[in-house]
């Protein structure tokens, strides 16, 4: 996993709430065996119509917006639990969401791939998005250690479980965790037996 | 203080707590499917890491399976190599797969219910969502993303921050028309897609203690559509009449045994949650969903709400629908009687009552997906098989089918579908499909009509 400290970006705002992970990534591309490649296929059926030519309405086909930061509207990455959600939106260039409400599945998953979700209040976010509609060029800046992002419309002080926050800066995951977790895990296992 | 029925379950499954809370959760049954877990079986052989407990996993092929011609070679490329690529990581790590024309074979969340894996008291995951349909036998069950599969296998442990505790209190008669279905779109409906967010859910009161076996999988099963990464229901006698005999459950005095314990899984009189609610069962009528997430639901009778919203109006642009209008009467062409949630010989048995004897709608493309191989026998056993065929209805073989339309089985652009599955998200059952969410009965009066229908007329 790829580590993360700090982040400078503008970023992009997509003010739609409820996005569900069928929407960042359809069903019909779950079929690879690999991670790769699902960044092209990001937000499929809202970037592109259905006969393949480009939704010039959509904000990720807007050259107005661009950066590596994602802010979007409440209850993001509802629904199913594929990882390929966070694949995609990793592959597609994303290492921050912002938003006043994730899933849970969905902020794990994130966690687990070195994308960092940042919850909001409402009305911060309100605030944000707009900012940045008017402002294309605002940058925001993400510093995980403080846990604090800066926006022109004020500062956030953003909660992370400390476990998780040591595994994102230092790009390390569960499994490394968990395995070295094995002989307490064997012991239990004989206790339930 | 007393404990929770989750609590008990959770408690007895913690190998290790950390400084800051994280707990180390211990997992009984691991369940795979073709779509979630390639990466995982990669992730552990680039790491060099051996599968803890392969004793613990069952496979199924289902997602991405097609559902007519299973006995010939699938079609689609990439479908035949995740398949293949499934079989093959099974094969390599002695894990038993119940592929695509085992007799065991189905969508998850049906064959471990109907096999006897799935037992009160269990910890069980799976990378899905639905795997929550678990939990109404008093099962801590919940969906996992694919990174997780790679540390159950690797450990047979998750690290897991402990959710806070919600209950849904449901008391009363239900109508007369009125099925588990309604039951949990009303409770969503009510509560919103996000309020079960970070809290696993047990679902108390009569109208679940009343509930069969697959009534209780199919409210378990939508808990999701509300947030919660799980819900539960106390085992009872009705759980332990179920679990009964099934190939994989515990025989003899083992079961005795058994029972005994599970006796023990329910709330305590004076334990706390964090949250609340109650309704009245009275209240709930046959549901329908408007909107593009499953907690746009309306009594059937009811008009689609006026509210002043981005986000819901988008919903209903895509859906072509207009606030304050009724959907009474509104054509439908397409309906699809299948999923995990709704695909269960319970399900079938309530659509055939209403389609017994009655021919489908000319302009209505019908599909019945079985959850498994054994509802399939089970419908063709019990002569519903007949009496769908006899009506115009297709009877598919068994899947996830057009709950998310991995495989052939979309519903055209543009189209109306009224489906049994568990979400109505933009394009979920193919490219601009428009989903209406509902119960069996009322899939099955659409289909008959043409139309969407008052059932509680007849």
């Amino acid at each position: 996993m790829e580590k993360f400290t700090t982040l400078q970006s503008t970023a992009i705002p997509l003010a739609i709430e409820n996005i569900d992970t069928d929407q960042i990534i359809p069903a019909r591309f779950l079929k690879a065996t690999d991670k790769a490649g699902f960044g092209d296929n990001v937000f499929r059926d809202w970037r592109y119509h259905k006969d393949g030519s480009v939704n010039e309405d959509f904000v990720l086909n807007d050259a107005t917006f661009e950066g590596s930061i994602l802010v979007a509207g409440d209850n993001f990455g509802c629904g199913s639990s594929r990882e390929h959600a966070a694949w995609a939106l990793v592959g597609y260039g994303f290492k921050v969401v912002i938003s006043s409400f994730f899933a849970d599945i969905f902020k794990g998953n994130a966690l687990n791939n070195g994308l960092l979700p940042i919850q909001v209040s409402d009305e911060f976010l309100k605030n944000l998005l707009s900012h940045i509609k008017q402002n294309p060029k605002a940058i925001l800046e993400v510093d995980l250690e403080g846990q604090l992002l800066k926006t022109p419309v004020g500062n956030w002080e953003f909660e992370i479980n400390p476990y998780k926050k040591t595994c994102l800066i230092n790009g390390y995951d569960d499994i490394d965790f968990l395995v070295s977790k094995l002989d307490k895990i064997k012991a239990f296992e004989a206790s339930i037996n | 203080m007393g404990k929770t029925l989750f609590d008990k379950v959770w408690d007895a499954h913690v190998v290790d707590t950390l400084e800051d809370g994280l707990q180390v959760l211990y997992i009984d049954k691991h369940l795979i499917h073709e779509v979630t877990s390639p990466q995982a079986f990669e992730e552990l052989r680039k790491r060099n890491i051996p599968i803890a407990r392969p004793d613990k996993i069952v496979a199924t092929a289902d997602h991405n399976t097609p559902t007519i011609d299973q006995h010939l070679p699938v079609k689609d490329e990439l479908s035949r190599n995740q398949l293949n690529q499934l079989a093959e990581n099974c094969k390599l790590n002695n894990i038993p797969l119940y592929g695509l024309g085992h007799e065991n074979n189905g969508i998850v969340h049906v064959i471990a219910p109907e096999l006897g894996i799935t037992q009160p008291g269990m910890t069980m995951v799976c990378g899905d969502s639905h795997t929550s349909t678990h939990g109404a036998f008093g099962t801590i069950a919940f969906g996992i993303g694919t990174s997780q599969v790679a540390q159950v296998f690797a450990s047979q442990c998750l690290l897991l921050q402990k959710p806070k505790k919600l209950r849904v209190n449901v008391n009363g008669s239900l109508k007369k028309g009125v099925l588990p279905k309604d039951v949990i779109l009303y409770i969503i409906s009510k509560l919103g897609t996000n309020s079960g967010t970070g809290y696993f859910c047990e679902y108390a009161g009569s109208v679940f203690e009343n509930m069969s076996m697959e009534g209780r999988m199919t409210v378990c099963n939508m808990s999701i559509e509300m947030g919660a990464r799980g819900g539960m229901i106390a085992p009872d006698e009705t759980t332990f009449e179920y679990i009964k005999g099934r190939d994989f459950a515990p025989k003899g005095d083992e079961f005795e045994s058994k029972v005994a314990y599970w006796k023990t899984l329910k709330t305590d009189d004076d334990a706390v949650f964090d949250q609340e609610y109650w309704f009245d069962a009275e209240d709930i009528q046959p549901m329908i969903t408007y909107g593009t997430n499953p907690g746009m639901g309306i009594k059937i009778t009811e008009k689609i709400p006026q509210l002043e919203d981005a986000s819901f109006e988008k919903s209903l642009k895509y859906m072509n629908f207009q606030k304050g209008s009724s959907l009474l009467n509104q054509q439908i062409n397409y309906v699809f009687i299948g999923s995990c949630t709704n695909s269960r010989i319970e399900d079938f048995r309530v659509a055939a009552s209403y389609v017994k004897g009655k021919q489908k709608a000319q302009n209505v493309t019908a599909w019945l997906v079985p959850g498994s191989q054994r509802v399939a026998k089970q419908i063709q056993d019990e002569g519903l098989k007949t009496i769908f065929e006899e009506a115009g209805f297709q009877i598919r073989q068994p899947g996830c089918s057009a709950c998310l339309a991995m495989n052939d089985d979309k519903i055209p652009e543009g189209e109306y579908c009224v489906s049994t599955s568990n979400r109505n998200f933009e394009g979920r059952q193919g490219q601009g499909s428009r989903t209406l969410l509902a119960s069996p009965l009322v899939a099955a009066a659409t289909a008959i009509e043409g139309k969407i229908v008052d059932i509680t007329l007849n």
